[in-house]
């Protein structure tokens, strides 16, 4: 369980989290849904010790996140930013094998080297493994981000926008993913998300955000509510069921 | 079946590196052989007039080859971790301020306290090289992520106004001419005695493989490095040292060789990729290689006379380094 309490973050006196208290869950997909600026990347950020808070704390399994040995964190939480500027030239293979570094030190024994396949086999990578970064499409290497996230093998996980320049294709299979890792292998996994309808049909948890507070903390159907979407980004959105899911048209 | 396959993938890029050693070897062994004194190898072997010929061995044929045997291999490696810590891959000590500030320092010594065994001399070059390139690092930091090319033309201006205040007092106090030695690499003037303290540079290359790992994630960025659970600032502040004493070693020797880090850094990276551990070996070799074969070049183009290390490094470094521009994208094996 993660839990966020009365979490703030000022830059210069403005609140960019301001005073938010939260739980997620032990398993399952979470999204976090808000305008451009509401405050989620912050958010995210602090959970994962990237960027210490202004005040408040947050606790993954009672760990406090500021005062737990990095290493140890390491095996528990794992983050992927939003934007990952990487000049490096490593192949795929390296990269998803860094992920392992928690576990193995750099020593990686035969269990490392099979969550990096299976990390890899996963997003659909095996025929770029040799390949450079540099030489792959943003979409390609958004996907071996992810693997390497997914390698690190930790209970919770969050990935900030991991759709991401990904095609259509590509999107629904990453959401189709994280909903299979996180029920076969009961992971937590926390993903900041632009488009409402993946949220509304793989999300089990909600949490929207604007302005740096909670609007909502609830389930995708409190989400896919024309009012509440009004509320949240300020521009109509018509709500519709097809096939057995709420799906939001902004197109309109 | 996947153990076989692992291992092949292993055993050829060692079988390749063996053959590099090998060819610096081979260089090595050249470079014993040219100068100004006849040293046939026959009256080694012989005995008659050996006497001298292993004494002009020992005394100075050695020991400048040897120079550039480390000189070369800790240039390269410490280019590379500067590359990794700055995320950039046009920085080396030269580029950064961090040569300059070992000059400095070097000054400063000879100033106020001109009888200092080298060994503390060279303590406080890396002590000043490192207090600048740390300040470096937090400047760079601080400016918005542009151009790549940026950060070294900063790094030039830096080292220029650092240079401008050492040219200042070494023109008071008559040094100017010990000032041109630290900077410009020259390798003729190696004797017995005044090029040990490059061991500790060459140590340094060789110690620094065992962070190769940190050094690579760290090159990923700060954000991954915390993600893995390491301390971003232990590593950059192990980096940092290397990079510094490596430079002073080279400052209070024969004299660094400007680019000459940069070049094999990026050639490394474009044949063999960013990973440290497999990089950093390459880095040692190719970098000792070329520094020798520099040197090689220097001391037969005008024979009986030398055209410096740095010179001809220069020459040869901007053909490659167009190439390097020009190919950036390409993939080798
Ligand atoms: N280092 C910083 N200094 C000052 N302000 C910042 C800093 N980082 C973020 N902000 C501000 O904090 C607010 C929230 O930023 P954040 O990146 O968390 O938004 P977000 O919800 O992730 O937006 P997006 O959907 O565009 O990714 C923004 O207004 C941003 O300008
Ligand atoms: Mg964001």
């Amino acid at each position: 369980m993660i839990e966020i309490h009365n979490l703030t973050k000022r830059y210069e006196e403005a609140a960019v989290v301001d005073n938010v208290s939260l739980t997620l869950p032990e398993s399952g997909i979470t999204a976090i849904v808000g305008p451009n600026g509401a405050g989620k990347s912050t958010l995210l950020s602090m959970m994962a010790r990237l960027i210490a808070p202004t005040s408040g704390r947050v606790l993954v399994d009672g760990l406090d996140v500021q005062a737990t040995p990095g290493a140890v964190l390491a095996k528990r939480l794992a983050i992927l930013k939003q934007n990952n500027q990487v000049g490096m030239r490593l192949t795929v293979n390296e990269l998803v094998a860094f992920g392992r570094f928690p576990h193995s030190g750099g020593r990686p024994t035969v269990e490392d080297k099979r969550h990096v396949d299976e990390a890899i086999a996963y997003l659909g990578l095996d025929d770029l493994r040799t390949r450079f970064l540099d030489e792959l499409s943003g979409g390609q290497r958004q996907r071996a981000f992810v693997a390497m996230v997914l390698a690190q093998d930790t209970k919770y996980v969050l990935l900030d926008e991991p759709l991401n320049s990904l095609d259509m294709k590509h999107a629904a299979a990453m959401m189709k993913l994280l909903r299979r890792t996180a029920d076969e292998l009961t992971k937590s996994i926390t993903v900041v998300i632009h488009d409402i309808n993946f949220a509304s049909i793989y999300a089990d948890h909600v949490v929207a955000m604007r302005d740096g507070r909670v609007m909502l903390e609830g389930g995708a159907v409190d989400l896919m509510q024309e009012t509440m979407l009004k509320d949240i980004y300020d521009t109509v959105v018509k709500v519709r069921e097809v096939d057995g899911h709420r799906l939001g048209l902004h197109y309109l | 079946m996947q153990a076989v396959a692992s291992m092949s993938v292993r055993v050829r890029p060692a079988a390749g590196l063996m053959l590099a050693v090998g060819c610096v070897l081979a260089l090595a062994a050249v470079s014993l052989f040219i100068g100004v004194a006849d040293m046939p190898l026959g009256d080694l072997i012989r005995g008659d007039g050996g006497a001298q010929a292993i004494q002009l061995l020992l005394v100075s044929r050695i020991p400048r080859t040897v120079a550039l045997l480390l000189s070369g291999m800790s240039m390269g490696v410490a280019a590379l971790i500067m590359q990794m810590l700055f995320r950039n891959r046009f920085v080396e000590p030269t580029t950064t301020g961090t040569v300059e500030a070992a000059s400095l320092g070097l000054l400063v010594v000879a100033l106020l306290a001109p009888g200092l065994p080298i060994f503390y001399k060279m303590v406080v070059a890396s002590s000043f090289a490192l207090g600048t390139t740390f300040l470096f690092l937090r400047l760079v930091s601080k400016i918005p992520t542009g151009s790549s090319l940026v950060v070294p033309l900063l790094g030039l201006m830096f080292g220029g106004v650092i240079n401008a205040v050492t040219t200042f007092f070494a023109y008071r106090y008559d040094l100017l001419q010990s000032l041109a030695t630290w900077t410009n690499g020259d390798f003729s003037g190696v004797l017995r005695g005044r090029y040990e303290l490059l061991f500790i540079a060459g140590g340094l290359a060789v110690l620094s493989y065992l962070a190769a790992d940190r050094f690579t994630v760290a090159g990923l960025g700060e954000s991954f490095t915390r993600n893995l659970g390491l301390n971003y600032g232990r590593i950059v502040a192990l980096g940092l040292a290397i990079v510094s004493m490596v430079s002073a070693a080279a400052v209070v020797t024969a004299g660094t060789v400007p680019f000459l880090g940069l070049i094999v850094a990026n050639l490394v990276s474009l044949a063999v990729g960013d990973n440290l551990r497999r990089a950093l070996p390459w880095v040692a070799v190719s970098g000792a290689g070329f520094l020798l074969a520099c040197d090689i070049i220097g001391r037969l183009v005008r024979f009986p006379y030398e055209i410096p290390v740095g010179t001809v490094a220069g020459v040869l470094g901007s053909g490659v380094f167009l190439f390097l521009l020009l190919r950036r994208r390409a993939r080798f094996g």
